[in-house]
């Protein structure tokens, strides 16, 4: 693992890559802190965290598009795969080292509060646990991108895919709240997931009989559900998609209430999807 | 130190490598030979832990390359058919990765580094981006790669394709040298190659393992037959007259006629060939004709191979 991680890091600091990306991030935490914190005199520093974490929506797709996939392309996977090191290995290397260029600009942004400190009564333990909160996210929304270059060859479609995900997950709450909160209407909109899912599912596995089985365990669970208890489905769907959100649970941390839950959320969805994403890995020999 | 049991890979319908199963001995060159789509780098794709197989198991050195890969995979260098270099580093920053991943210890690796690419030539680019090297050196990277940390196989897939004939030649030069002291296999399209370097040969066809033997012992197994080119003074009908007196002459085929001479090719079956010029020239002195040149012809490896993977060309038109 080590080899890959310092294979990894020297490449993001040998191209433009690692550099374009520190300075897109300090770029927005610059204009932030400048905003509110300077401009508008607020002591809050956990607002700028708040205010610029649409970058994610851009340095995401940057830092991961090629993570996975130009290996695919290059055909160096093959390299990867004839050396003595497990997928566990060259994944959770090439994860490491995604999470230490981004943690990098982070501990500098980190020092924007202490140096605020000097001019205001800047409340500390708020700021630093935006910080977390704010590495955290970034972590969880890595991983995510990381799986996306993992399923496809082209840099250019991971980015593309990495963008459209995250721009769910941005406005995911927003939309789901526009969505009727009467039972019917929960009922309705879960339905329409369970058929994606099973979508995907069938994507995934190529096989018809594995997707509606997938399709009619899922519809038959919830219709199952709204028959016997109707009046748990009011307003379920908007709040499944709120606590689904990776970018409200760190509003929360924003607001100053540091959950412990918001952070095993994080880590569950890093772990999941760095799971997927050495199965996508390991999948890859069986099917080419 | 390399087996191969039952080894089968389907891709959806097409089978690409079916019921393969061979033993590769320490210390030897081998070449993988078959046409284009033979299976020949699936197989070595699978050797090397780089594709699953449908069934079948593949052991390196007692190890099973899927249940016990990271010792399977310490054993083994591989040099895919298009080398995975990662193009905007230099030779030297790949390699340290390579030797890194292989787990040599750290104060070895330039030592080793220095050693590979001396055997490689690639020192007077070891500072260069990858991608701005020739396809010649750019192999010679991968091999270098490959015979990194002292591996005791090493694969070689197609490993003078794309090169001059200079550099091939080279290349040729440093696959005997690594034989010397490690088990080499190597794949290869074209004859020749095999031909000039490897000890053994398994030729690969459909999928399946037609042959495997020394180049000289497949020659003396196929090349039964004896072919004699003949010039006579004589008409055609003249020498039909004569050969006929000479029997068992499986096929004559007359490829020029002139009113007083001819020439013609013989397939003599399994006759040793100077039986066979003796008799045809007693036969001619007989009849009071003057052949004006002849001469004998064993198969060659070039034409078994043609034979043995024949089925598969006539499919493919």
């Amino acid at each position: 693992m080590r080899a890959v991680l310092k294979h990894e890091l020297s490449s993001y600091f040998t191209n433009l890559s690692g550099y374009v990306f520190g300075a897109f991030l300090l770029l927005f935490a610059g204009i932030y802190t400048m905003v509110y914190n300077i401009q508008s005199a607020i002591t809050n520093f956990e607002y700028v965290l708040g205010g610029m974490s649409f970058v994610f929506l851009v340095i995401v797709p940057i830092l991961t598009m090629r993570v996975l996939s130009e290996e695919r392309r290059q055909k160096t996977d093959q390299l990867l795969y004839s050396l003595p090191l497990t997928m566990t290995q060259v994944v959770l290397g090439k994860y490491i080292a995604m999470l230490a260029v981004f943690a990098v600009p982070l501990a500098v942004i980190s020092l924007y509060p202490i140096v605020l400190t000097f001019f205001g009564n800047v409340h500390l333990p708020a700021a630093f646990s935006a910080i977390v909160g704010f590495f955290f996210l970034g972590a969880a929304l890595i991983a995510i991108g990381m799986y996306i270059s993992s399923v496809t060859e082209s840099q250019a479609v991971a980015a593309g895919l990495c963008f459209v995900v995250m721009l769910v997950n941005y406005f995911i709450s927003d939309l789901a709240d526009m969505t009727s909160t009467t039972a019917f209407g929960s009922l309705f909109m879960l339905m329409i997931l369970a058929l994606a899912a099973s979508g995907v599912v069938y994507l995934m596995t190529k096989s018809g009989f594995t997707g509606l089985l997938c399709a009619a365990v899922l519809a038959g669970g919830i219709m199952l559900a709204y028959a016997f208890q109707p009046s748990a489905f009011e307003g379920l769907f908007p709040k499944i998609m709120e606590n689904l959100s990776l970018f409200e649970r760190f509003y929360a941390l924003i607001e100053g209430v540091f959950d412990l839950r918001s952070i095993v959320y994080f880590c569950s969805v890093v772990g999941v999807f760095l799971f997927l994403s050495v199965q996508s890995m390991e999948k890859r020999r069986w099917s080419e | 130190m390399i087996e191969v049991n039952h080894l089968t890979k389907r891709y959806g319908n097409h089978t690409a490598v079916s019921d393969l199963s061979f033993t590769i001995e320490k210390g030897q060159i081998y070449g993988f030979l078959g046409p284009n789509g033979a299976g020949k780098s699936t197989t070595m794709n699978i050797m090397t832990g780089c594709l699953a197989a449908t069934s079948g198991e593949v052991r390196i050195g007692g190890f099973d390359i899927f249940e016990e890969a990271e010792q399977a995979k310490k054993l083994i260098g591989y040099l895919p058919e298009q080398p995975p270099l990662y193009l905007d580093r230099t030779p030297r920053e790949y390699l340290t990765f390579v030797a890194r991943a292989k787990r040599i210890p750290e104060r070895q690796i330039p030592e080793q580094l220095t050693q590979v690419m001396a055997v490689t030539q690639t020192i007077d680019v070891a500072d260069r981006l990858i991608k701005n090297l020739s396809k010649g050196y750019r192999q010679r990277v991968g091999i270098a790669q490959a015979i990194l940390g002292d591996p005791e196989v090493i694969i070689l897939d197609e490993p003078t394709v794309g090169l001059d004939p200079r550099q091939i030649i080279e290349i040729r030069d440093l696959i005997k040298e690594l034989g010397k002291d490690h088990t080499v296999i190597l794949s290869s399209h074209i004859l020749s190659e095999v031909q000039a370097v490897c000890q053994t040969i398994l030729i690969i066809s459909k999928g399946k393992l037609v042959a495997c033997d020394s180049p000289a012992n497949l020659e003396k197994l196929f090349a039964g037959t004896t072919t004699v080119d003949l010039v006579a003074e004589a008409s055609e009908g003249e020498l039909w007259e004569i050969l006929s007196g000479v029997g068992n002459i499986a096929k004559i085929e007359v490829t020029e006629k002139a009113p007083n001479r001819c020439k013609a090719r013989l397939n003599m079956g399994n006759r040793e060939g100077n039986q066979a010029c003796r008799e045809i020239f007693f036969a001619f002195s007989k009849a009071g004709r003057a052949i004006l040149q002849m001469s004998t012809a064993r198969a060659s490896l070039e034409d078994i191979f043609m034979e043995l993977t024949a089925g598969e060309r006539e499919e493919a038109q």
